[in-house]
């Protein structure tokens, strides 16, 4: 190749990223670029917050700015004065899909979600940028005592709720993107499901970013009392710009005795986003949390979904997916930690490269004294499918007592010249024949997944793997 | 028109190796081949050379399939233009559920100008014609819900194999000991099977030791293989004869052949031992 040839334009990150593309909004209210006390006071003045949570949100924004940027996971270069920390895009949240901005709509109708919304049970909140624009409660819902409303909506009416658990399961010591979340936090999702009450269908919430350099913070509390069952599941897709943008989100959840908690997500980010996440669970007594969690997409994902198991006969359970292509790097993982005895986690993680991406499964499973006879079993593959893109393990294992099982697997595997001729020989082309093998590496995660996201995970597998053989 | 497979003067090599040296073999749309010959004879080369495997470089000579290049074909064409094979050792595909594996090969071997992304066969019509294929299989419909070859057991990998062979109808199928491994009822359901399916209705060129897998698929010819080379061909009084009588008279009647044949069988037993 000469020298003096005009480099070829990279297209090819854009054309995979299908939901690359914006709608103007007309924001009602954008705060100034950057992050300081005025603007940590502006956000809570509009919100007409009660004093407590301004006064968490001021003493996060003192840790925030106390803690140095992690260097370990990825490589972190964000100008934190150069990012939008809030911004409203309607004045009230609407009551039915007919409130909803026709703007917004438009929207939705490029990502598809009018189809899934018909679908769509009446537990469905979509949050478009910073606040919940829509949102509706199944009366029934209503009537068993479930709270599902916007994290902002709660604050004002079960203060007595957020004051106890809010900011409790991850303090905004615990890290500086939990703090920085803590300190300008908007929107995300309230749960309270009573004592006994199990919802058989699953809660979701959509969401997306759209506006240039924008942060999203959005925060979300889950509550799921005694005996209680829910199954969470969150799904989004970014569009893409072409400036840095920041999503770090705290989820926290507490499950208390013989309740369980599923929380799924699926998350296709725009490939100049940073995903900085916190997820922590407690797990009381006999109970279940698990996390399923999807990666795709974003510049760099930072994600550890965890669960304390904090009395005898917890169960943690973390199953992850991580997709990574050209200019991406998914640093996911998960961290049980057992805190009691008799309780038993499982860490499944999967993950896939490819066109120079980076994966790397970054897990902790830490046993406290006084845990013995806890279970842990950590299984990881990754799928690397070219030479360029890489795959790391780092596994961090503490364990403080004698009488425990601890199992962790982990396997590298290329996709094989003679599982590609197979497929060949039966008509497939190369790219339906990747296409299928990375599907079916990932297949014992999916079928876990609620069928419209099992096909929307198939369906976002398929155009990242477009292009990808050649 | 009859459909014509034809091999001229086919060379093949693994690597430098040479394996095949010079194989000419006509099937024609209809008719029973059987090609036996003793281990590492080049067999299961003549089969993957057919079916395009990237390991086996086509040295000279030519495939042509009614006149048409077939070595100028990637393997997905060449499947898409009615050539199978039946594989001694199919690959796992784990998570790949059979019924998705197979509705999307039949798509693309049916309507062979699909572009990728286009619609696959309608589930209905698609389920229907499977489950009747299977039942007329005698195989449990269980089966199309598994991960394609992923646990099977030998004689599991050589079902599905033919029932491969029952949906996508190819033109001419190479069949690579679909009997080994198999118990004797095993092996005569496979029989009744191809000879269902494929007797007189396609090219078949069956790859085998033994005679019980030609019992309901009697040979118009058969090929004996040694060092790379057809060096006798007969009916199928010669299937019956070396599967008796084994292959002492042909390693005799072609002692250069044999010595290729033994000199590739001592290059393979170094290669597995370094």
């Amino acid at each position: 190749m000469s020298t003096d040839a005009p480099a070829e334009p990279k297209t090819e990150i854009g054309e995979i990223n299908k939901y690359n593309f914006r709608t103007e909004t007309t924001g009602v209210f954008k705060a100034k670029k950057g992050v300081n006390r005025e603007v940590v006071n502006q956000i809570s003045d509009i919100k007409n917050e009660p004093d407590w949570m301004r006064e968490f949100r001021l003493r996060s924004l003192d840790i925030f700015e106390s803690k140095p940027t992690p260097k370990w996971g990825g490589a972190i270069d964000i100008d934190f004065q150069d990012i939008f920390y809030y911004l409203k895009p309607t004045d009230h949240q609407g009551k039915t899909w007919d409130d909803v901005p026709q703007e917004i709509k438009d929207t939705f109708d490029k990502l598809g979600i009018p189809e899934a919304e018909k679908k769509f049970l009446a537990g469905v909140k979509a949050q478009f940028e910073s606040e919940v624009v829509y949102g509706s409660l199944e009366e029934d819902l209503a009537k068993k005592g479930v709270i599902f409303t916007d994290t902002d909506t709660a604050v004002r009416e079960h203060p007595e709720l957020l004051r106890e658990y809010f900011g409790k399961i991850i303090p905004p010591e615990d890290n500086k993107f939990a703090a920085l979340n803590s300190a300008v936090w908007s929107g995300g999702s309230f749960i309270y499901i009573p004592k006994g009450v199990s919802i058989d269908f699953p809660l979701q919430a959509y969401f997306r970013i759209n506006a240039e350099s924008m942060g999203q913070f959005e925060r979300t509390l889950i509550l799921v009392d005694e005996g209680a069952n829910v199954h969470y599941v969150e799904g989004c897709t970014a569009p893409m710009y072409s400036t840095e943008s920041l999503h770090s989100a705290v989820v926290e959840v507490v499950v208390k005795r013989n309740a369980r908690c599923r929380y799924t997500t699926i998350q296709n980010w725009a490939n100049n986003i940073y995903n900085l996440v916190t997820k922590r669970a407690y797990a009381y007594g006999d109970a279940t949390m698990e996390w399923v969690d999807g990666n795709l997409g974003s510049k760099l994902t930072m994600k550890y979904p965890a669960v304390h198991m904090m009395e005898p006969g917890a169960r943690g359970e973390i199953l992850s997916i991580a997709f990574s292509s050209a200019g991406q790097h998914q640093d996911a993982g998960a961290k049980l930690v057992h805190e009691a005895p008799n309780t038993t986690g499982q860490i499944i993680s999967k993950s896939i490269s490819k066109n120079g991406g980076r994966s790397s499964y970054r897990g902790l499973v830490s046993v406290h004294p006084g845990a013995h006879n806890s279970k842990n079993n950590v299984v990881c593959d990754a799928l690397i499918l070219d030479a360029e893109s890489r795959s790391d393990t780092y596994p961090y294992i503490e364990v403080s007592e004698q009488d425990v099982q601890i199992g962790h697997e982990a396997s590298v595997s290329r996709i094989g010249e003679e599982q590609m001729f197979y497929l060949l020989s039966r008509g497939l082309t190369e790219q339906e024949a990747s296409t299928m093998i990375v599907n079916g590496f990932i297949e014992p995660l999916v079928k876990e997944l609620p069928m419209e996201y099992a096909i929307e995970m198939n369906r976002l597998i398929q155009l990242q793997m477009e292009g990808s053989v050649g | 028109m009859t459909h014509v497979l034809k091999i001229e003067d086919l060379h093949v090599s693994v690597g430098d190796k040479p394996i095949l040296r010079g194989v000419n073999l006509t099937l024609n749309h209809g008719e029973t081949h059987a090609l036996m010959g003793p281990n590492g004879s080049g067999k299961s080369t003549l089969g993957l050379a057919i079916m395009g495997h990237p390991g086996y470089e086509v040295t000279s000579g030519s495939i042509t399939l009614d006149g048409k290049d077939v070595l100028e074909m990637a393997p997905d064409e060449r499947a898409r233009a009615g050539i199978f094979m039946a594989f001694q050792r199919p690959m796992a595909i784990p998570g790949v559920k059979m019924a998705d594996f197979l509705r999307h090969a039949t798509t693309n071997v049916r309507r062979p100008d699909r572009k990728e992304g286009e619609e696959l066969i309608p589930m209905r019509e698609f389920r229907k014609e499977l489950r009747e294929k299977m039942e007329h299989l005698r195989m449990d419909s269980e089966f199309a819900r598994r991960y394609v070859n992923d646990g099977f057991s030998g004689g599991e990998m050589k079902r599905a194999e033919i029932l491969q062979l029952a949906m996508l109808q190819p033109k001419f199928a190479v069949l690579d000991e679909t009997d080994s491994g198999l118990d004797a009822d095993a092996v005569r359901l496979a029989s009744e099977s191809i000879a269902d399916i494929g007797h007189q209705k396609m090219g078949l060129l069956i790859i085998t030791h033994h005679d019980k897998l030609l019992e309901h698929n009697p040979p118009d010819f058969t090929h004996v293989m040694l060092g790379g080379r057809l060096v006798e061909t007969g009916g199928k009084e010669l299937a019956e004869e070396l599967h008796q009588h084994g292959y002492d008279r042909i390693r005799k009647a072609y002692p250069d052949a044999e010595a290729l044949n033994q000199k590739l069988l001592a290059e393979d037993a170094e290669e597995a031992l370094a």
